[in-house]
């Protein structure tokens, strides 16, 4: 294993997970609601799921998120490392996979993980185990990307 | 009140996963590349991310209802299942192919940046074939 310290950003990503950790605190003791994104998104899709106003507005607010930031600073380098096939596979994936497991990185990694449920800490080794083997796979065995 | 602490929670969520690097999919994908040039960012994100929610959710477990008189709406179940790890494993091969998961997805749409869009419908899409598996599961 090497380090990539050129990019490594220890205090932006520390500041930001705190912020993170904030939001689905305030979203919790202010809307008695897990801040998870998949199941905010699910329950938009689902007519009988109960408290979706709150879902919208917390969406809405992520939406407009980089607009507030683009008030105070030029917005971070984002740029799309798979072509379209590529990302319809993964957006299925990621949709579906999100759904069956009952939350994803922010339900399960953040949320979860702070209330100690063990679901989410299997949740959470189960995904990142499979993350990096995709990543592996991908860039070292095909020999794809950077 | 409720409807304004939602919105607040969102955005302020939003405006932590820009800062944190997680909008930019090479970002994650350095994390998820153990054996490349690995950038260990991500495990601070996360990290940091727990430390600060473990205090409002301890305090959380213990109320009946929100600050706004909302119903206390915190999952019962805690033993992992089978569809809880097939779910989570399918999750983790979409996030390592495009390095992208829900968060993230919408905040970059958000932005603006339209080449997001065939990751943000194939994501709808699985999640509403879910909702067509799970209706056929009975």
């Amino acid at each position: 294993m090497i380090i990539d310290w050129a990019h490594f950003t220890p205090w932006s990503a520390l500041a930001g997970g705190i912020l993170l950790g904030l939001a689905t605190g305030l979203f919790v003791l202010a809307n008695g609601r897990i801040a998870g994104i998949s199941g905010l998104l699910g329950s938009l899709l689902n007519p009988k799921a109960s408290g979706r106003l709150d879902s919208l507005l917390f969406i809405l607010g992520l939406l407009l998120a980089p607009w507030l930031w683009l008030a105070f600073a030029e917005l971070p380098v984002i740029e799309m490392q798979v072509g379209v096939p590529g990302l319809l596979l993964a957006g299925l994936l990621v949709g579906f996979g999100a759904r069956l497991g009952a939350g994803c990185t922010s339900g399960h990694g953040i949320c979860g993980l702070s209330r100690l449920s063990p679901r989410s800490l299997v949740a959470t080794l189960c995904f990142m185990a499979t993350g990096f083997a995709t990543v592996f796979v991908v860039r070292h065995l095909l020999g794809a990307g950077a | 009140m409720n409807r304004l602490t939602a919105f607040l929670a969102g955005l302020l969520f939003g405006i932590g996963l820009l800062l944190a690097g997680m909008a930019d999919p090479a970002k994650v994908l350095a994390f998820l590349d153990l054996a490349g040039n690995w950038d260990p960012s991500l495990a601070l994100v996360m990290g940091g991310g727990i430390v600060a929610a473990l205090l409002p959710f301890t305090l959380a477990r213990r109320r009946t209802r929100s600050l706004t008189g909302c119903p206390m709406q915190l999952p019962s179940k805690r033993e992992p299942d089978r569809a809880l790890v097939i779910g989570s494993l399918l999750f983790g091969i979409g996030w390592g192919i495009a390095g992208i998961c829900p968060g993230p997805a919408v905040v970059v749409l958000g932005s603006g940046h339209l080449a997001i869009l065939p990751f943000f419908v194939a994501m709808l899409a699985g999640m509403g074939l879910f909702r067509w598996y799970e209706s056929r599961r009975g």
